[in-house]
Formats: structure tokens, sequence, C-alpha cells
């Protein structure tokens, strides 16, 4: 039985854990966000609805490189996002880092004259320390005076924008002020491009890739991972255990920033489709919405760096397929309704599945638990006391964490696995 | 002297919907659910506000009639928005900075592709003028009638009545004192038959009410009776949570607060005009920066000693403890 990949057994362990879990979370609230979003679709123009719609799900498809393209900064920004998600900060900020990563890669590729072939790697580098400062700020702010690092990153958004904005404009080698953006960046500061036609997509994406898969070592393999999500869990506890959780959050804030940067970085460095010019920023006063969207992706990917990558590609997909909606008449804005109907029902979609999957169960239930047999959850349920009792504190842990609650049922399970080999 | 009475006049209209929309966070917070969405609801509310003025522009009805009427249908349009809050953050019992964050996201987007689709535009233009050259009596006195009641708009004298009534509301009321527990110790109130559920719902309601009439205001008082969806309201309801913070969670406290912060704002926005600054040659940017980092140096000094309500961000649920 324990051999047999799909026995009984093995599908609940799978469907039970905390992966599959807010897997099928994620799948609820994507697709709440896109009948919501059809729902507007056709309020807004009934008669192009279905071809409209159509694109948004499919259009994407038509341009593989340019998803890829996009994907790259709010991936990096949902990292910077899920990063600091898993010790319990919530990193609004990325906006302001990613603008300030932004700056600092342009100032490099204008300003310093370098070797053609490391010109570009010294900008990304730039980036990701722009970034690293205005993540730290908010850092320090919590560690030292305790202030809220919601507000303290909200703040610095503002900042950021505003000081960026004003150092670009000031600045006659990198504005052109008659067009009101950035003059083109020199070849040499350039990413090297993966040679799709018509589309920017470079090497960025697997440098993105990479640092997901280092993020998620550093999680899972070292001390500090491990110390981040304890705090994540329950700071007081940790504390308690001796970690140092002012140099954590300082740490955790600074990574954050640093990821976020690299995001800005990488989509201004991108290289164009058309010789001879670049990527242009232009300092419209405006809030960079990579950021927000880094949180969708963050919270679409439950924070880990892995399902951080495939979220970051869809949201991309979508919304490559909503700029193709103007053929019909539509705007690239529903996307952004979609993202943020996705968020919102993110907030509590694990609640929800869970509450569907009871739902499920008692249906279940109720038409008989002859076909199910022996291993039916009801059985197991009503014999095993320590189920009982355990499933009556995961109301209570829903509060602090809902992503604990599923951690707990999964050790259950284990649990159960256990008496039941014994 | 002149100064200071220009200054005087054009801080009000800008205090007005940072105190309002204050007081919505402050009623939400204290009732314990945390309120970052205020931006969202403002907006939303500004949003209808301008879209009842523009229907209703064209008749011959007098502009200060026009204002009260948008100024319900901004209340109502906000008290619905705050329903999504509320509705996740104490029936769902979800995240409440993340809920906030999705609605301060909805807006913006659902403004643009609005105003694209049917206007061919970024947002919302009417043509009403809600400016008040002079109180007929009042105006006339020396010195305070021409701070307070020249060159001006209906909204500041709403503004302050809303406050009052408001700290009658918080203080002086047994729903203010309920309110208030919910926010403390949930379980206490719950205890002594208090329903928990029903007073965050309330508080959150509140908040929406004053939210979306903050935020019409600030399109009459500052965007001169336009809205648009690439600036929405310029990060005032994320001020107006910094403000609520500097006030300490408390009507009148709350007040100097978005005094203060009007006037910074003010401030930056007229330097070129006041004759000291004009001197110094400053980049306005940094001007224009000041109340963001007005806010982070207030909230360093008011994080040790902070009155924050006990129980706000934990959702109610009656089987723990």
């Amino acid at each position: 039985m324990q051999n047999n990949l799909f026995s009984h057994q093995n599908m609940k362990k799978i469907t039970k854990s905390k992966g599959f879990s807010s897997f099928t979370a994620a799948l609820l609230a994507i697709a709440l966000g896109l009948v919501f979003g059809f729902i507007v679709m056709i309020i807004a123009r009934p008669s192009n609805s279905i071809q409209g719609f159509s694109k948004v799900l499919f259009g994407g498809f038509s341009r593989i490189g340019d998803v890829f393209y996009f994907a790259t900064p709010i991936l990096m920004c949902g990292l910077s996002v899920g990063f600091a998600f898993k010790m319990g900060l919530f990193n609004i900020g990325a906006s302001g880092q990613y603008t300030m990563g932004m700056f600092f890669a342009l100032y490099v590729g204008f300003m310093w004259d370098l070797p053609d072939n490391i010109h570009w790697i010294v900008c990304v580098i730039a980036g990701l320390i722009g970034g690293l400062l205005w993540g730290l700020i908010p850092g320090i702010f919590k560690a030292i005076w305790n202030v809220n690092e919601v507000i303290t990153s909200i703040m610095f958004n503002y900042i950021g924008m505003y000081l960026v904005d004003m150092w670009i404009q000031g600045n006659g080698t990198m504005y052109i002020s008659s067009k009101t953006r950035t003059a083109y960046l020199p070849a040499s500061a350039q990413m090297p491009s993966l040679g799709v036609r018509n589309s920017s997509v470079n090497i960025s994406i697997f440098i993105a890739i990479a640092i997901a898969i280092l993020l998620y070592v550093i999680l899972e393999k070292t001390v500090f991972g491990y110390e981040l999500k304890a705090t994540g869990f329950n700071k007081f506890a940790s504390k308690y255990a001796g970690m140092n959780d002012k140099r954590n959050t300082i740490l955790t804030m600074a990574i954050a920033g640093a990821l976020s940067g690299l995001g800005g970085a990488f989509a201004i460095l991108a290289p164009s489709t058309i010789a001879g010019s670049s990527m242009t920023y232009e300092p419209i006063s405006v809030i960079a919405p990579a950021g927000f969207n880094g949180i969708a992706v963050a919270l679409l990917g439950s924070s880990h760096p892995i399902g951080i990558i495939f979220s970051a590609v869809f949201i991309s997909h979508i919304q490559r397929g909503g700029t193709l909606t103007a053929l019909y008449g539509y705007k690239p804005e529903i996307i952004d309704i979609v993202i943020a109907v996705i968020i919102y029902f993110s907030a509590f979609s694990l609640l929800m599945n869970t509450a569907l999957g009871n739902f499920v169960k008692s249906h279940r239930r109720k038409r008989g638990q002859n076909t199910d047999g022996q291993e039916s959850d009801f059985i197991e349920e009503k014999n095993n006391p320590i189920m009982e009792t355990t499933r009556g504190e995961n109301n209570s842990e829903i509060l602090e964490n809902t992503g604990s609650h599923v951690e707990v049922e999964h050790k259950i399970d284990e649990i159960v696995n256990h008496s039941e080999e014994a | 002297m002149d100064t200071l009475i220009y200054l005087i006049q054009n801080m009000l209209p800008v205090a007005i919907p940072l105190l309002l929309v204050a007081l919505g966070g402050m009623f939400s917070e204290r009732s314990g659910v945390i309120n970052i969405g205020l931006e969202g609801i403002m907006l939303f509310g500004a949003f209808f506000g301008c879209m009842t003025v523009l229907l209703i522009q064209d008749s011959r009805i007098n502009a200060q009639i026009i204002l009260l009427i948008a100024m319900l249908v901004s209340a109502l349009a906000g008290l619905l928005y705050s329903m999504l809050l509320s509705f996740a953050a104490v029936n769902m019992k979800a995240d409440q900075t993340i809920t906030g964050t999705a609605m301060n996201m909805l807006v913006p987007a659902t403004i643009l592709l609005f105003a694209k689709m049917n206007y061919n535009s970024d947002g919302i233009t009417t043509s009403v003028a809600f400016y008040i050259q002079k109180v007929p009596g009042l105006s006339n006195i020396p010195i305070i009638g021409e701070m307070f009641f020249q060159k001006t708009y209906l909204t500041v004298y709403i503004g302050f009545l809303i406050l009052i009534i408001s700290a009658i509301v918080f203080y002086m009321t047994k729903f203010g004192l309920r309110l208030r527990a919910c926010g403390e110790h949930p379980h206490a109130a719950d205890s002594v038959g208090i329903n928990v559920y029903r007073m965050r719902h309330s508080g959150v309601a509140l908040s929406g009410i004053l939210g979306g009439i903050g935020g019409f205001f600030y399109s009459v008082g500052v965007m001169d009776g336009n809205i648009n969806g690439h600036t929405g309201v310029a990060g005032f309801g994320f001020l107006a949570l910094a403000v609520m913070i500097f006030g300490q969670w408390k009507p009148w406290k709350i007040m100097f607060a978005a005094l203060f912060f009007a006037f910074l704002r003010t401030l930056a926005y007229s330097t070129s005009l006041i004759p000291m600054f004009n001197k110094m040659d400053i980049n306005q940017t940094y001007f224009k920066m000041m109340p963001y980092v007005a806010t982070m140096v207030v909230l360093v000094f008011t994080s040790k000693k902070s009155r924050a309500p006990k129980a706000e961000g934990i959702p109610y649920d009656k089987s723990t403890r």
C-alpha cells in the first residue's frame, strides 16, 4: 500500500499538504478574479465581451517572449514581498524600492563609463544597492523605534518617487525635457537579449529564477531562513528562544528591498526591440505599479519562492492578454481590476477553501460511508481522539496565521498515519 | 500678515479631508479593524460625488446645494465600498492589511477604465464653482472674517460640524463607549452582552461614510471638483492614517494633527509666493516631500507611548479564550 504512488493514503497526503491547499486556494482566488473581470467587461461593452475575455485568457500565448519579459520585474517584486511575508512583515514599499533600484541602475548606466561586457553587470548591482537602501530604512524604523512597517514603507514610496523624479529631471545627461523622458541608455548598459523576435526578453528572467531558487535554499536550508520563518510564526516564542529579532528584521527588509531594486534594474536595463534605442522612464509623479502587482504575485504564490515564479508568469500572461483586449475596445486597466480582486480574495481564500472542503466532506458523509470503506475521513475522524481535540484548537490557529492551520492539519495526518502503522 | 491669512485660507480646505478621513480611521480602529483601504474608499466616494456633480451640473440648482447632494451620494458610496472590508475582516476573519491594499488598487483601475471608455480621459472633470468668495455678514469681522469666511468652501464648515458630531458620538453616547470597548478588549465587551461583530461592522461603516465624504471634499477643496485615476487622492488616505496616529486616536487631537499636516502641505505648494522661501531657492520637490517626511518623524516620536487600541487588527473569534 505504501509503495503505490497513487494509493488512497498517498493521494490524501498530497491533497492535504500545505502546498496543495494553497494551490487550490490560489486557483479559487484567480477564478473569482477572472469571473469578476468578465462581469466588468460585460457591463462595459456587452457585444465584445466574449472575444475580449478570450484575449485575456489566451492572448498571452501569442506573445510568449513579452510574457517572460514583463514577468521578470513583478517576479522580483513578488519575491521581495513574499520574503518579507515569511517573517510576518508586509513590504508594501516594493514600489519605492523598485523605483530607487531603477534610478541607481540608470545613474550608473549614464554616468559611468565602463567596458562593454561589465557595464550592465555593474548597473544591475547598483540597482540592487539602491533597492537595498530603500528597504533598509523601514527595517531600521521597525527594529529600533517599532514603527509599523506598512505606514513607513508607504511614506517611503512617495518620498522615493519624488526624489527619483527630481534627481532625473535635474540631470542634463539623463533627462530630455522636451520629450519628458530619460535619454536612451548606451548599448553597453543594456542586458543581453535572448534573441526572440519583437520582444525585449533577456537573460534577466534566468537570473530572477536563479534568485528564486537561491531564496528557497536560504529559507529551507539555513539557520537564518529558519529563524526568519520561526519569527513569522510566533515572534515572542522565537525571541524567547534567543533569536535576534531586531537584526533579522533589518536584514529581511534589506534583502526584500534589494530584490525589488533588482526588479527595477531588470525593467529599465532590458534591451529595446528597436536598434539604437532603450527603455526609458517618465518622471510623472506616479507610484510604480510593479510593487503592488508584486503583492498579488506573492499572495498567489503563497510566499513560496518557487510558487512565486509561476504566479508571476501567470499575472504577466493575463496582463499581456489585457493589452490585447484593446482590439475590442477595452482598456488594459481591466487586468488591474482582476488583480485587485484576486488579492482581495487571496486574503481569505485559504479559509474559503477549508470551508469548501468541509462542505464537500460533509456531503460525502451524507451519501453514506459504504462507498468509501475503511479509510474514509469520517471514520478516521471519529475513531481518533487526537484528531478531534486538535481540530478544536485549529480554529484558534486560524486567527494567528492562516498558513499554520493547514500545517497543523498536515501534522495530524502524519500522527494518524503513524498510529495506524503501529 | 497677508501671507498668514493666505496660508490659513488655503490650509482649511486641505485640512478637512484629512480630518474627516482620520476620524473615519479612528472609528474603524477603535472598534478593532485596521482600515488601510481608506485611500480607496476616499477615491470611490470622490468618484461618485463627481459623477453626481457631472449629472446635475447643467440643471439650475445652486452650487452649494449640488455640493450637499453629491456629499450624500459620496457618503453612501463610501459606506457600500467599506462593506467589502467589514465583510472580509469581521465575517471572514481575513488579513485586514491585505484586504485594504486590494481595495486601494481596485478603485483607480475602475475609474481609469470607466473614464477612458466613456470620456476618453483619465478622470472626471466638472465645471461647478463651489468656491465661496465671501460669506455674507461674517466675512466683515476684522482678521477672523478674513481668515475663516473669505475665499473658502462650504466643505470647511461641514467638516467642523462633523468633527463636533463625531466627538459627541464618540465620548457621550452608549454606542461610542461600546465601540471603544470592542477595540480594547472584545472578549470583555462580549461577556457583558455587546455584539462585537455588529460594533465592528458599524465602526467600519462609519469610516466608510467619513472616508467617502472626505474623498469628495478632497476633490472639491484640492482638485477644484475634478478627479483623476492616475494621481487619485495623492496618498491622502495614508496621510490620514498618520494623522490619526499622531492624534493618538482621539477626535480633538486628530483635528490639530490634521491642521498641522495641512499647513505643511500648503506651505510646500506655495513656497514661490512666500518671499522668505523664494529667496532660499530650494527645489520645490523637497517641500512636496515634507508631509511624508514629517509623518516619519512624528511616528518615531509617538510610537514609544502609542495609545493604539489593543485589539486592532486581530479578528474577533468567540471560541478563543
